[in-house]
């Protein structure tokens, strides 16, 4: 009796365990009041620093595939995109309790009037409806619409990284770096751009060839 | 843990104490705390009074101190000391405190410039003598967000400006800070117009609160916090408080200053804390407070009050002004 049905499936609950990896040691910091002079921003920064990473993740999925031929990588990406919405909900929860704690007042003049929330709380919005209908009945249930409801994520990693952008001071560096990662991906999923390895190949094979 | 900073202690008295404790930091940093475990001495942990910071830098002989912060808790030595704008040595709030090794905060002179009868390069030895040192506590805003309460020593900025004899045609006070890449890996990039520049209305910077700061916490001021000069006005957002100040120019016209520069829209030339003006990207309605002794989640949001709390002795400079306008 085999305990995994796969190899990858044998591997999804390390890959589980290690997207909580971030969680732990905000966790860890947390009760050990490591998180140095402003504990709020930190817990704050660090748990959207992992939504975006996880967004972008999600979204390296396919071009991975495309590069690699590994087309069970698929497979991990329903798990990260989940992880994806659940930091950004840790995100916006440390946001709404422990920051906004006691001025509930000014929530909604925040939402509305701060752009980079209202990008920021968009995104993850949009992200509900993606994380429910992220079962395999829900797949089966909306057919095609599934995958076309689905291509929304484009636009929420959008969002996510200019709302980074939009709230850093001066120094972009650090945005700017998740949104070339974006842009990398974006590229790739281009007709003409994604089959390139292939015609690489293709192009690589006659000449072995002769 | 007060002990340092809350009584009169003349340099030549300094208590064996801060020495030891001192030593025993030094120790720690490199890497021997090991051997007070070797030794038999490692029932050291500190009683909850002193786990208070040991502070580097001379004592200073502090003369008069000033609470404008009663009933307000300070904010950590710690703290203070390692989240801090000081773009010059980087853009983290902890790089300030990691990369300004390497800076000389002595010797020290500043020139002094512009619409004044005395002008010239005057050493910070010069600038000191004439000048007792006060104990000012602040609070500390910034645009940020967040807020500190600091113990400042210094003394007024307009102590040594009336010492300058500056002309009719003074208007405007305007500061530099030092520009020296070697010592200062953020100027590297130019992430602002550097040098960083500041300036103050005359009023306000002649106003007996705005003080040229030397010290903090009953010590001198780590490379990280401005040393050895800088300017803290505490009715403004902190980025007016100038570090490290090379010059010093009386000028007849409104100067540049670095962040009004980088985002006029932003980031004004007066920069009073104000919450009833919002910074167009976020609110400033409340801020988050850095302070206390312990670890505190929740409960640091509190109000932002009008010039910082400060308006009493100092909105009367603005009365006529529109401060949506001059923001």
């Amino acid at each position: 009796m085999k305990l995994f049905r796969d190899r990858i499936a044998a591997f999804k609950p390390l890959v589980f365990l290690l997207c909580l990896l971030p969680l732990a040691l905000l966790a860890w910091n947390t009760l050990h009041g490591t998180l140095g002079a402003d504990p709020v921003a930190q817990l704050e920064h660090r748990s959207g620093d992992w939504a975006l990473r996880l967004l972008l993740a999600t979204l390296a999925i396919t071009p991975l595939r495309r590069l690699t031929g590994w087309t069970k990588a698929t497979r991990f990406r329903r798990m990260l995109g989940l992880f994806a919405f659940f930091y950004v909900t840790v995100h916006l929860t440390i946001y709404l309790v422990v920051d906004l704690g006691g001025f509930w007042s000014q929530l909604l003049t925040e939402i509305a009037k701060r752009p980079y929330i209202t990008l920021g709380f968009t995104a993850w919005l949009l992200l509900i409806p993606l994380a429910l209908t992220s079962t395999n009945a829900m797949m089966r249930r909306l057919g095609r619409n599934w995958q076309r409801l689905h291509k929304v994520v484009y636009l929420i990693a959008v969002l996510g990284v200019l709302h980074f952008l939009w709230l850093v001071k001066a120094d972009h560096r650090e945005p700017a770096i998740y949104l070339g990662v974006l842009l990398v991906l974006f590229l790739l999923r281009l007709p003409k751009l994604a089959a390139l390895p292939r015609r690489i190949l293709s192009a690589a094979l006659p000449t072995q060839k002769t | 843990m007060n002990k340092s900073f809350c009584s009169t202690i003349p340099a030549s008295a300094i208590t064996p104490e801060p020495i030891y404790r001192r030593r025993r930091e030094l120790l720690q940093l490199l890497g021997l705390s090991a051997v007070g475990l070797a030794t038999g001495c490692h029932s050291e942990t500190p009683p909850a009074a002193a786990t208070a910071e040991t502070i580097p830098g001379a004592n200073l002989n502090i003369a008069r101190k000033l609470d404008t912060a009663v009933g307000e808790t300070q904010t950590r030595y710690k703290d203070a000391t390692h989240y801090n704008n000081y773009y010059e040595f980087g853009t983290g709030k902890g790089d300030p405190a990691e990369n300004s090794g390497r800076f000389l905060a002595k010797p020290w002179s500043v020139e002094i410039a512009g619409h004044a009868e005395v002008t010239g390069r005057l050493t910070l030895e010069d600038i000191l003598k004439a000048h007792a040192l006060e104990e000012r506590i602040y609070r500390m805003r910034c645009v940020e967000g967040w807020s500190m309460v600091i113990p400042w020593v210094g003394f007024p900025l307009g102590d040594l400006l009336k010492r300058c004899k500056p002309t009719a045609q003074a208007k405007y006070v305007a500061f530099t800070t030092a520009n020296r890449p070697r010592e200062m890996p953020g100027l590297s990039y130019p992430v602002l117009d550097w040098p960083y520049r500041e300036g103050l209305r005359i009023d306000e910077a002649m106003q007996p609160l705005a003080i040229l700061a030397v010290g903090m916490y009953g010590h001198e001021l780590p490379n990280q916090n401005g040393a050895p000069l800088r300017l803290v006005v505490p009715w403004k957002y902190g980025f007016k408080g100038i570090k490290s100040i090379v010059k010093i120019e009386f000028t007849e016209t409104q100067p540049k200053t670095t962040w009004n520069d980088a985002g006029a829209s932003e980031y004004g030339f007066y920069s009073n804390v104000n919450p009833d003006v919002d910074h167009p990207r976020w609110s400033q309605k409340t801020e988050r407070r850095i302070s206390g002794d312990g670890f505190n989640l929740f409960g640091n949001r509190i109000e932002t009050k009008p010039f910082n709390g400060y308006a009493d002795q100092v909105a009367s400079m603005y009365s006529g002004m529109d401060l949506r306008k001059y923001f």
